[in-house]
Formats: structure tokens, C-alpha cells, sequence
């Protein structure tokens, strides 16, 4: 009968020949694992407007419609329009970032428990479903930036490409998408066993609309707080990802005195910093908590 | 028993430990009531309790059981989808799991993009499964459904489709779930003869089943579980009598 002597029955294989199972390590196993990746995004993008008429031409809709409502309201009752000109590109500018932003960290907080069924039948880097989330989210981001690209050109905006604009728009993205990976993952991993993780995740969004100069200009804030609350506000790595679209985008087609928030590229260093310390710390709450996944589902 | 030929083990299973922890508290409510009255939060239940099992290579067994007697859990654990909370689970090669086929199965795509998408799950790379592509589609026997969405599919064709997929992957221990009740009478044959086939390329397999017929069919040896012990290790039949 087997067993009793363990050592006599590792003796005929090195124990260096078998794994342990269950163990993975974390955001790496994602590079090795990136044909499922792909899949996975693919099944994504593609099974998200089945069956919808309009389909795609949703995600224009919704961006448009809070566009036109923020323009009418904002804009024209509250006349900042006449305080920022261009105002609406302006605010067309901050809210594609923003809404990658809200579509990436909510797809991410919901990963986990999206995908329920495998995550309890079979073991794989349970990374891979945030990540495949926030790579589905920058998808569905690309027509809306495509759309404001459209609106810039049309007021004359290609002859003032600079390269750094494109690095503007380029780093804005990288930051806020490793910012919501990293909130995703943490609030992901929190909501197995805490579906309060969700509420919280609605309620942070409907504040960072707010948290970053979409609807009013930066120098608002200024006037208002005192210094060091400017000074972290502008850290905010949303903050910082709107400004530089507003960069890339308002600034170069718009004839004005205001000015964009002072070392814009200092603070999109610590910004970034900032991005991928949550990243870290997601990753290692992920971590720790993977591991119940399956029996907390 | 008799000492065969060198035995080198695919699975050690060695002292496992594993408790649920079961809430009585699902809201703050509940939680600040049952504090004031004093009564506990949770309770625990021990699914394994120090379960030593070696399994060598090209070995097929049947962990046996009453419902709740723990072999899902062990299952489990050996697959990696939970960690014991004492001792340790080793295994040797790649291992894969029939546990649930389907699971990685999406409605709105079509039989061909899910096979992709479940072989990759199972860790395949996308070379292997172009590869296999036509042997899986083959052994399914539903070529001619393979571009419509899978949500049209009778349970048996969508059954079939799984089960082929997850049978064609490239493997050392196959772990199988409560699925040999899949489809209709001469698929249920030709699955028994693809493990068959497994067996005799000499690939480990660990099968949990009620089914004693095929369960005796497939495999020399049973472990007998209850409560989360191993209360019989030995050949198949006699496990089966001690069963009963």
C-alpha cells in the first residue's frame, strides 16, 4: 500500500520536477498567458453589442448625450463658456478620458465575480480578467477619441501636432489605464467576498468627474483651497490625465490668457508614480486574497 | 501487492488539511445581532482532514465517496483552484481538469471561436490548437453546427463540444468531475475508449464518479473517502465492495 515514507517516494524523482499547484506569479503569468488574452478581449469587444441594433453607435451616444448636457448646463446656463473658450472642446476633451477611466475601474472591480464559473472550475492568473477588462475599456474608448480628433481637425488643430502632444495624449493614457488596473484589481479581488466593493467603486466615479477639471477650469480650485490641497489635487493622476488632453487637444486650438497648471510634466512623472504604486498595492491585495477566490464565489 | 517496475508518483497528496468557513452573518445586521446575543459568526467544516494519497504515473483512480465526503475538494486542490490550509499537494506535468466541461463556454460566440477560447483556457497555446482543431471537431460529431452560436445548440451537442475540447489537451494528469454521464450511449463508449487510449499512453487519471460500472471499467484503483478521510486505498473492486 502507498505511502507512510515520503522521502522513499520522492527519492525516484527530484522534487524540483513537480509544482505546486495553484501558485502563479501574479501580473507576469499574464505575458505568458497572452493568447487567452487576446481571446478574451476579443470575446469582449465583440459580444458586448450583440444583439443591439445600433451597436456600436452606443458608444457615441453615451458620451455625446453627457456631453450636450454638461455643454447646455455648464456652458450655457452657468456661462463658463464665456470664462474658457472653446469650452466645448474643452469639455469633450476631459470627458473621453474620464470615461475611460469609469469604463476601465468598473470593468475591473467586476471581473472576478463576471466570471464566476471559472474562477471556481479552473485555475488560471485571475489577473487575466482585469487586464482583458481594461483592454476592452481602451477598445471602446478609441472611437471617442477618434471623434474628438474630428472636432479638433475641423477647427484647424492638425497643423499644431507637435510630437509632444502626441506624447501628451500617449501618457494620459498609459497613466490613467495603469491607475484603473490597479484600483481594479483591488477593488476586484475586495468585492469576492464584499459585494459592497461595487457601491463604493459608483460612488468614487461619480466623484472623479468632479476630482478633475472636466467641467471648470483648474484655477478654481486654486482660489479656493489653500496651497497644498492644489498641490495634491493637481497630483491626482486623473487630474493629470485631463489636463494633458487638454493640452494636447484644447490648448493648441484655442486663442486664450488661461494657463494649464504650472510643471504639467513634473507632475505627470509623479502621476505616473503614482499609477503604478496602486498597481503594486492591487497587485499584492489580489494576491493575497486569490487564493480564496474560489471558495468565496 | 507486489512491487512493480520504478513507480514515480504524479501526485502526492501529502497530510492535506482543508476547512470552509461557514458565515451565519451576511449583513451588518445579522452581524451586530448575533454579537449581542452572543452567538457565533461562523462556524468551520473540515472537508479534509489529513489525507495522504500517492499517485504514480499512468495510474488511474477512482476517489470514491458519499456526497460530501470531500472528493470534489481533494479534486480541487490538486487542480489548484483552492489551497489546502495544511500540508501540501504536489504534482508532476501538466495537469489538467475536465472539472464542470463548459464552464469556459460563452453562449453568443460561435462553436468554432469557443473551442479557441475553452482550449486556451485549459492552457493550450494557439499553434496546438490549430493543430488539433479538426480532431476536436472530428470527435464532436457536429461539423456541420460548428459556425452557428452555441446558445442554439441542444445540452447534449453543447456537452459533446466541451468534452471533446477539454479530452484533445496536451496533458499528464487529466482529473475528471462526475462527467462520464455526458451524451448519448455511443458517445459515452467513445469517450470511455479516448480515457482508454489515455491510459495506455500511460497519462495519470483521477476520475470522481457514481458511476460504478464505468468507474470499474476505467480505473485499477480506488481510494475510499468519508468525512473528508481516506478510509479505503486499494484495487478498484474491492473498493467498490467496501462501498457498499
Amino acid at each position: 500500500m502507498p505511502l507512510n515514507d515520503r522521502r522513499d517516494l520522492l527519492a525516484g524523482v527530484p522534487r524540483a520536477d513537480f509544482d505546486v499547484p495553484g501558485t502563479s506569479r501574479g501580473l507576469i503569468d499574464v505575458i505568458r498567458w497572452r493568447y487567452l488574452l487576446s481571446l478574451l478581449v476579443k470575446t469582449g469587444v465583440s459580444t458586448r453589442y450583440r444583439n443591439s441594433v445600433l451597436g456600436w453607435t452606443w458608444s457615441y451616444v453615451r458620451p455625446a448625450a453627457q456631453f450636450f448636457v454638461f455643454w447646455i448646463v455648464f456652458g450655457l446656463f452657468m456661462t463658463l463658456e464665456k470664462g474658457i473658450p472653446n469650452f466645448a472642446v474643452y469639455l469633450f476633451s476631459g470627458i473621453v478620458i474620464i470615461n475611460l477611466f469609469s469604463e476601465a475601474y468598473k470593468n475591473g472591480t467586476t471581473s472576478i465575480v463576471g466570471n464566476a464559473p471559472l474562477v471556481r472550475k479552473v485555475f488560471l492568473p485571475r489577473q487575466l480578467f482585469a487586464v482583458s477588462a481594461v483592454i476592452v475599456a481602451f477598445v471602446h474608448f478609441l472611437p471617442q477619441l477618434a471623434l474628438l480628433i474630428v472636432v479638433c481637425a475641423a477647427l484647424g488643430w492638425l497643423g499644431s501636432v507637435t510630437l509632444m502632444s502626441v506624447l501628451a495624449v500617449v501618457a494620459a493614457v498609459v497613466i490613467v489605464m495603469i491607475f484603473s488596473l490597479g484600483l481594479g484589481l483591488f477593488f476586484g479581488a475586495i468585492n469576492v467576498r464584499f459585494r459592497d466593493a461595487e457601491n463604493i467603486v459608483e460612488l468614487l466615479l461619480l466623484l472623479a468627474t468632479w476630482a478633475s477639471p472636466v467641467l471648470y477650469f483648474w484655477t478654481m480650485v486654486e482660489n479656493v483651497f489653500p496651497a497644498w490641497v492644489t498641490r495634491i489635487y493637481l497630483l491626482n493622476p486623473l487630474t493629470v490625465g485631463v489636463e494633458l488632453f487638454h493640452y494636447a487637444f484644447w490648448y493648441p486650438v484655442t486663442d486664450t490668457d488661461l494657463q494649464l497648471p504650472p510643471d504639467l510634466g513634473w507632475n505627470s512623472l509623479w502621476a505616473l508614480l503614482i499609477s503604478v504604486s496602486t498597481l503594486f498595492i492591487g497587485q499584492i491585495v489580489f494576491r493575497r486574497l486569490e487564493g480564496r477566490f474560489a471558495q468565496d464565489l | 501487492m507486489t512491487v512493480q517496475a520504478p513507480t514515480r508518483p504524479s501526485v502526492v497528496v501529502d497530510g492535506v488539511r482543508k476547512s470552509f468557513t461557514l458565515n451565519h452573518a451576511f449583513s451588518l445586521k445579522d452581524t451586530v445581532v448575533s454579537w449581542i446575543r452572543r452567538k457565533r459568526l461562523t462556524s468551520s467544516f473540515r472537508a479534509l482532514d489529513d489525507v495522504n494519497v500517492v499517485i504514480n504515473e499512468g495510474e488511474s483512480v477512482a476517489l470514491l465517496g458519499l456526497n460530501g465526503s470531500g472528493k470534489s475538494t481533494l479534486l480541487k486542490l490538486v487542480s489548484g483552484v483552492m489551497s489546502p490550509d495544511g500540508g501540501q499537494v504536489l504534482t508532476r506535468g501538466r495537469v489538467a481538469g475536465l472539472i464542470e466541461v463548459g464552464a469556459g463556454f460563452h453562449p453568443e460566440l460561435t462553436g468554432r471561436e469557443n473551442v479557441f477560447l475553452n482550449a486556451a483556457i485549459l492552457g493550450m497555446q494557439r499553434k496546438e490548437i490549430e493543430e488539433r482543431y479538426e480532431e476536436i471537431v472530428e470527435f464532436s460529431e457536429i461539423e456541420e453546427f460548428i459556425d452557428q452560436e452555441v446558445k442554439h445548440y441542444s445540452s447534449g451537442m453543447f456537452m459533446r463540444l466541451a468534452f471533446s475540447v477539454a479530452i484533445h489537451v496536451e496533458l499528464d494528469v487529466l482529473l475528471v468531475d462526475e462527467i462520464l454521464s455526458v451524451g448519448d450511449a455511443p458517445f459515452r463508449e467513445k469517450c470511455r475508449q479516448k480515457f482508454e487510449e489515455l491510459i495506455a499512453q500511460r497519462k495519470t487519471l483521477v476520475v470522481v464518479s457514481h458511476d460504478a460500472e464505468m468507474v470499474q471499467k476505467l480505473c485499477t484503483r480506488g481510494v475510499v473517502l468519508r468525512r473528508g478521510k481516506v478510509v479505503f486505498d486499494g484495487p478498484i473492486s474491492e473498493a467498490l465492495g467496501y462501498l457498499e
